[in-house]
């Protein structure tokens, strides 16, 4: 190496932990923009639970209980699991196999953004929408549905949905490095909706035919709206380690896919 | 302008000589499956250099720019930037590249996303002047889906200055452009060069070549056909084709002011020049007995095949 080139050798630069936190905040501030900007995204991610959870927990079975507990309360557990769900899959698998496939993630990774800044935006503002979601039908819940929570029980319904979140963005990560851009949204449709249905988000689980019920056992979305409905005192008293446990595990398995997807993508690209 | 001063000091001459290498690719192979984008490519960029990349689509030089950025490895070979790995963070923070995309964020605003680029550099430019070098002034409130294609280019030509980086890629930064569009971000790619940027840009218009670089590589099917200045490379692809018989020897010809290249072809020289007429009227003073003259002018597309072709003698030669 000449000594005229080492004289344009980059000095090793350390950012500041300050000035790394501002990225991080700054992608997770204009990813949650541009989602909320996207009609197609607030659209089907807010509008569905709730529409679903106005018709079916206020309009029509608004007197009625399940297994001891009021309609509308049980149906805040499980649509709000069903809005996490898409919040949550759609938040990340569109937009990635979009900036994936058509070249935008190239554009971010040629600039010295922090690699990890992307995906943790993607998870942080899935969360922020799912709380959204969960919080609306609260709020839904408490005005029209006759919906009474103690202040901790309502926090712990937040904050485990919230939390709950996380295996579908991983999902969604997935999801998202595997599917073309033009086909991830119809993709996430056809594994979020028979998942939903299987785990008792739409019809409780209860109703569930036999066959579905055992099914139900191997889903994410079972184990998350059992929580859920565990902290309105509507679950069925399993073991909440062990549904955690299944969730953590799923969330491992998709963030390991994941990752295979991101190596794949290093090598393959034209031009 | 006021604001020219706090951009960096341009730190080489141009005509310095020796300006040291701050990107290089050394025999550098790739492959995407059966496809051999690059064959054996060595090429360099040197400090405050403008270099063009120049070759029609599916030549490989995207490929080189996005093994120049580390968005790729090569099969064999080395790349290097400023004397390291591209992918090294901090080497990154001296680079700015302009890609060619499918689709960018839509619902965000032209200021929002340069805000964005801005906070992962180090020594970012301020906002405002970045809108004033992209010439978005006037639409940075606007929404990146709400722009004409001409703006969409300028947004990503900003993205890629932003961070007040000292090599920039640019590949195919006016494609698809009209042509006052083109003028304009011509102007821009110039006043980033008397700033002291070194730049890369990849193009398949000669005319812009010649417009902006001090030097063009020319690629096709992966590997580089020919380098040179822009007049040089004029006189290869773009020039008139002169061929006569003649009893002057080669090295006589070739001593003609405006000739760029001779070639024995059978029984007649074949000359290459930017001017055909000066060189005839020589020709002709010098070689009473010239017979056959034809003068042909060879288009791009015709240029290049002549450029590969005899690159393709080249090698057959060697072998």
């Amino acid at each position: 190496m000449s000594s005229a080139a080492a004289v344009l050798r980059s000095p090793q630069i350390t950012r500041s932990p300050g000035h790394t936190a501002t990225i991080y905040a700054k992608e997770a501030k204009y990813e949650f923009l541009k989602n909320l900007r996207l009609r197609l995204y607030t659209a089907s991610v807010l509008s569905f639970p709730l529409m679903f959870y106005v018709l079916f927990g206020l309009v029509l079975n608004s007197k009625e209980a399940i297994a001891g507990t009021a309609v509308p309360t049980y149906l805040i557990a499980t649509y709000g699991t069903f809005g996490v769900m898409g919040a949550s899959l759609f938040g990340t698998a569109a937009g990635l196999a979009s900036d994936r496939g058509l070249g935008w993630l190239q554009v971010k990774r040629a600039s010295p953004m922090p690699p990890f800044a992307y995906f943790v935006a993607k998870v942080v503002v899935s969360m922020v929408f799912s709380a959204i979601v969960v919080l609306l039908l609260i709020v839904l819940g408490v005005a029209f549905g006759g919906v009474r929570f103690p202040l901790g029980e309502m926090s712990s319904l937040v904050a485990t949905l919230v939390v709950g979140s996380i295996p579908f963005s991983a999902m969604g990560l997935a999801i998202g490095y595997f599917a073309g851009p033009q086909s991830a949204p119809a993709t996430i449709n056809l594994i979020y909706l028979p998942m939903s249905f299987c785990s008792g988000l739409w019809v409780p689980f209860m109703f569930l035919p036999k066959v579905v019920k055992q099914i139900a056992l191997a889903l994410p979305p079972y184990h998350l709206s059992q929580l859920a409905l565990g902290v309105v005192g509507a679950g069925k008293h399993e073991s909440i380690a062990a549904h955690w446990e299944v969730l953590a595990a799923f969330t491992l398995i998709c963030l390991g896919v994941a990752r295979i997807g991101f190596q794949r993508d290093q090598d393959k690209m034209y031009g | 302008m006021a604001s020219i001063s706090t951009f960096e000091q341009r730190p080489f001459a141009v005509s310095t000589v020796a300006a040291p290498t701050v990107a290089s690719l050394e025999s550098v192979t790739k492959n995407y499956e059966q496809i051999r984008a690059l064959r054996g490519v060595d090429f360099d960029v040197r400090s405050g250099e403008v270099v063009a990349l120049l070759g029609p689509n599916g030549a490989g030089k995207t490929t080189a720019v996005k093994l120049l950025l580390g968005l790729t490895q090569p099969n064999s070979g080395k790349v290097r930037v400023f004397g390291g790995d591209p992918t090294n963070p901090a080497n990154r923070m001296r680079t700015g590249a302009m890609l060619q995309v499918g689709k960018v964020p839509e619902t965000l605003r032209v200021r929002e996303h340069i805000d964005l680029f801005s906070s992962y550099y180090q020594n970012p430019l301020p906002l405002a002047e970045v809108l004033a070098a992209a010439g978005l002034e006037k639409i940075g409130d606007r929404k990146f889906g709400d722009l004409s294609g001409g703006q969409r280019q300028r947004v990503l030509f900003g993205l890629a200055i932003c961070g007040n980086p000292d090599l920039l890629f640019l590949d195919e930064p006016t494609v698809g452009l009209d042509v006052e569009s083109r003028r304009a971000l011509w102007d821009e790619i110039r006043s980033l060069v008397q700033r002291g940027k070194t730049v890369l840009l990849t193009t398949h218009y000669l005319e812009e070549a010649d417009a902006l670089a001090d030097r063009i590589a020319v690629i096709n099917q992966g590997a580089i056909v020919a380098e040179g200045t822009p007049d040089e490379i004029k006189a290869k692809t773009s020039g008139k084709r002169i061929r006569c018989i003649t009893a002057l020897s080669l090295a006589a010809v070739r001593r003609i002011p405006g000739v760029a290249e001779v070639r024995e072809d059978r029984d007649a020289l074949e000359i290459h020049t930017s001017r055909a007429e000066p060189v005839i009227r020589e020709l002709l003073a010098k070689d009473a007995t010239l017979s056959g003259l034809e003068v042909t002018s060879a288009g791009l597309e015709e240029a290049f095949l002549a450029l590969t072709q005899d690159n393709n003698k080249n090698e057959n030669h060697g072998n």
